[in-house]
């Protein structure tokens, strides 16, 4: 308990701190909060991968009555992702702070929002609850929000408010959804719901709930509040808006089909999660291909990488024993949410470098790069190879898992989906690497500190190392598993 | 009798809120916004739902019509009222209108209510109010997740401001007349409001009331002080303001894990000292939610001096 516990108060503490400090005392809050936040994930990890799942009850109150946290595999898996994107995103805006000199506003709002998100994912990742997590996921939609308006520049202003629509109108869904539960069950709670008498409305609410979850996290049509509103924002809020941010909704969609309203799975709705997601494989890629702006281009990716995570819908469970491992589509989403994160986190902040160095992200002004930026440009390619799918990386992994499991299910449209959204991720890629590693020899850039260059090299590294040593995270994933995910829905 | 008032209420409410969103000017829909949100609070007081009703009042009606009247007053001194598009009507007029009838249809199709009963549990939560039981200890989690949530609001909405106005002092400059009306109501009626606002926290316990509620009626009192002139809007860099903000959330963060050091769990109230705890929980947040909301009204520092 200890250690969920210090998982979830750590960061709103020092949000707290952050906000009621003096000016001088506040940057050194934030570093220490991530710090022990860090501390925390890793613990909360440790003992789940020992002793597995581990509940805590709120106050001491059981369900219905009260609300019941969980932290188990894939809800630590998720923490410890977070908590080095978070860390990496805290060192990489102190870097910026230190060269570039930020305003006074940015200095001050960018660490409560930065640590109010942290807390806000934490609490997502382990409630069990679905009010709890309307709550939770309303603390990170205006936390996002407000980062990605923080550069006070017009365009961002704007993105932010689309995105706030967006984001408000999917809470409004969702939160109908969990009204129309509650009154037909009295209860919250997803365990005690799985174990529910189906009533007829069931299907709306939870239609409700998919609909609102969808829009939040920018599955295809619901995407257009994404690009613009993650380039508009500072790299390293970029990075958290990209990598973990839609992670969240994402994973309460997973929670709702797989746990706690399995029943409810019919073959067109299945088909319909999955054909949007296919969808959003293609058009997110298409998109990124034309782009000329380096983060715009990750932004759009951004759209493609989710779009792999419904596959698992259809997926799951297809031809239970002829699949060489059990559950292999669902972990293979998982894999792809954990991968995709530590990659894309690893390329907004790249994009931030770049954009120290020279000024700019348009690609004609990162030719050659590389050259005077190399661990920067090798920590682009690392994480390039991530979300292209190559081998060894976590991406590989990744979709290696969903594609045995179409073939052992005999599904080859989502494997085409899988090989071709590889192919587009290849080609959109290909243009801002063949421009940072083109013979050109750029104009002078700014000099960048080499520990400013190793955070998104760490992350990126972390991001093949999740393919390279698969086997661990594999089985984590594996720890409080739903069984639906084996046997299909 | 009783049936046509509801009736009668029933219609008012349905047309207030077309009203609300057919028709053009933002300022008109904000009116009808307000009085809508005010026939709501009626119709919960209606039901019974005594506590519900309060919030809608203070809170939807009257924080949020402010709020709302507050950004018309911006977009009217930056003359941008734009009209929204007219291509995006049928297509929202067409999402709420199934959406609406999907839930008119669910009204006959759900079953009878399911709430658990708390009426076992009640008398171990130290209040008598099942509304408070709720907030401060069988779902204590969400009460403190969504204070933060109000912390989180302002703090999003200060980065709105221009970095040349940081260090200026928050919202708009007001000018009230000396001895005018809204000079002598700014003093007579704070004195009332504070009253009014502590007792609703104080009855909270164990009858109608709670943080929230208090909290905004506080809010009230200080924003019509800071009207009238008697109070001047403190800049960010103003500390004890800052602490008070972060007041409430940090009293229950660490009454929360006093909870588990002390106790049996994160959040755990023992019942002998769970109604002290509660109102000292209550208290710290009122205060704070008073200090957010207030300062939300008011809005991001402002250096141009526009008047209110």
């Amino acid at each position: 308990m200890t250690p969920m516990i210090a998982l979830l108060t750590l960061p709103l503490l020092a949000a707290l701190a952050t906000i009621a400090l003096p000016r001088r005392a506040r940057a050194a809050a934030a570093g220490i909060g991530a710090g022990a936040t860090l501390l925390a994930a890793i613990w909360v990890a440790v003992v789940v991968w020992r002793t597995g799942p581990m509940d805590l009850m709120l106050g001491g109150w059981q369900p219905p009555v009260g609300i019941g946290l969980r932290a188990d595999g894939l809800s630590v898996a998720l923490g410890v992702m977070t908590a080095l994107v978070m860390s990496a995103a805290v060192l990489a805006a102190r870097f910026e702070h230190a060269t570039t000199g930020p305003g006074p506003r940015i200095a001050f709002g960018i660490w409560p929002l930065i640590l109010l998100l942290w807390a806000a994912l934490n609490a997502v990742f382990v409630s069990r609850d679905l009010f709890n997590l309307y709550v939770g996921l309303e603390l990170i939609s205006l936390s996002a929000v407000a980062l990605v308006a923080i550069s006070g520049k017009a365009q961002a202003v704007a993105a932010g408010l689309r995105y706030l629509l967006f984001a408000l109108t999917g809470s409004l869904l969702y939160l109908a959804g969990v009204v129309l539960t509650y009154s037909a069950h009295g209860m919250l709670d997803i365990d005690l719901l799985a174990a529910r008498t189906p009533v007829p409305t069931d299907a709306l609410a939870l239609g409700l709930m998919t609909a609102g979850l969808l829009a939040k996290t920018a599955l295809f049509p619901f995407h257009v509040w994404l690009p613009p509103a993650h380039a508009a924002a500072p790299a390293p809020a970029s990075a958290l808006l990209s990598a973990l941010v839609p992670k969240a909704s994402l994973l309460i969609l997973v929670r709702l089909w797989f746990e706690a309203m399995p029943d409810m799975a019919t073959a067109a709705s299945l088909l319909t999660l999955g054909g949007l997601g296919a969808l959003a494989v293609v058009w997110g890629g298409v998109l990124a291909l034309v782009q000329a702006r380096l983060k715009l281009i990750v932004a759009y990716s951004t759209v493609a990488q989710l779009g792999y995570v419904f596959l698992a819908f259809p997926l799951a469970g297809g031809a239970g024993a002829a699949q060489p491992w059990s559950a292999g589509a669902w972990t293979g989403a998982m894999f792809q949410i954990l991968s995709h994160g530590l990659a894309k986190a690893s390329m907004f902040l790249t994009a931030g470098i770049f954009i120290a160095a020279v000024g700019s992200d348009r690609l004609g002004d990162l030719r050659g790069l590389a050259r005077a930026l190399p661990m920067t440009g090798f920590a682009f390619a690392l994480s390039a190879i991530t979300l292209m799918g190559l081998p060894p990386s976590g991406g590989f992994t990744a979709k290696y898992l969903m594609m045995t499991s179409a073939f052992a299910a005999d599904q080859r449209g989502w494997a085409a989906v899988l090989v071709g959204g590889g192919l587009l991720a290849a080609a959109y890629l290909y243009r801002p690497m063949a421009a940072l590693f083109s013979a050109d020899i750029p104009a002078a850039p700014r000099a960048v500190p080499r520990r400013w260059q190793a955070v998104p090299l760490w992350l990126a590294a972390l991001a093949v190392g999740l393919g390279l040593m698969s086997a661990a995270p594999f089985d984590l994933l594996q720890i409080g598993r739903p069984d639906i995910a084996a046997e299909g829905l | 009798m009783s049936a046509a008032l509801d009736i009668a209420l029933c219609a008012l409410i349905l047309g207030v809120g077309l009203a609300t969103v057919v028709g053009r000017g933002v300022f008109r829909a904000v009116i009808f916004f307000i009085t809508y949100g005010l026939l709501l609070a009626i119709g919960w007081a209606r039901l019974g739902a005594i506590d519900v009703a309060l919030a809608e009042a203070a809170i939807s009606a009257g924080l949020t019509g402010a709020l709302l009247l507050a950004a018309q007053g911006r977009l009217r001194t930056m003359k941008t009222e734009a009209e929204p598009p007219a291509r995006a009507r049928l297509p929202a007029a067409l999402a709420g209108l199934s959406v609406a009838c999907v839930l008119g249809w669910a009204w006959f199709a759900l079953p009878v209510d399911q709430a658990p009963d708390l009426s076992q549990v009640l008398p171990e939560s130290g209040v008598g109010n099942p509304v408070t039981a709720v907030l401060l200890n069988f779902r204590a989690w969400d009460t403190l997740l969504e204070s933060v949530v109000l912390l989180t609001a302002l703090v999003g909405v200060w980065m709105l401001a221009q970095d040349a106005d940081w260090d200026a002092a928050l919202g708009p400059r007001f000018h009230a007349r000396p001895n005018g009306v809204l000079a002598n109501f700014g003093r007579i009626l704070p004195p009332i409001g504070l009253i009014f606002g502590v007792y609703l926290v104080w009855a909270g316990a164990d009858d109608t009331g709670g943080a929230f509620q208090g909290g905004t009626v506080l809010a009230a009192v200080i924003l019509l002080a800071m009207m009238a002139g008697a109070l001047q809007p403190p800049s960010v860099a103003h500390p004890v303001w800052r602490v008070g903000l972060v007041l409430g959330p940090l009293v229950f963060v660490l009454a929360g894990i006093a909870g588990a050091l002390l106790s049996d769990g994160f959040l755990t109230l023992p019942l002998t000292i769970a109604k002290p705890a509660i109102l000292t929980i209550e208290a710290a947040l009122s205060l704070s939610i008073a200090a957010t909301l207030a300062l939300l009204v008011i809005g991001p520092p402002d250096d141009q001096g526009q008047d209110a």
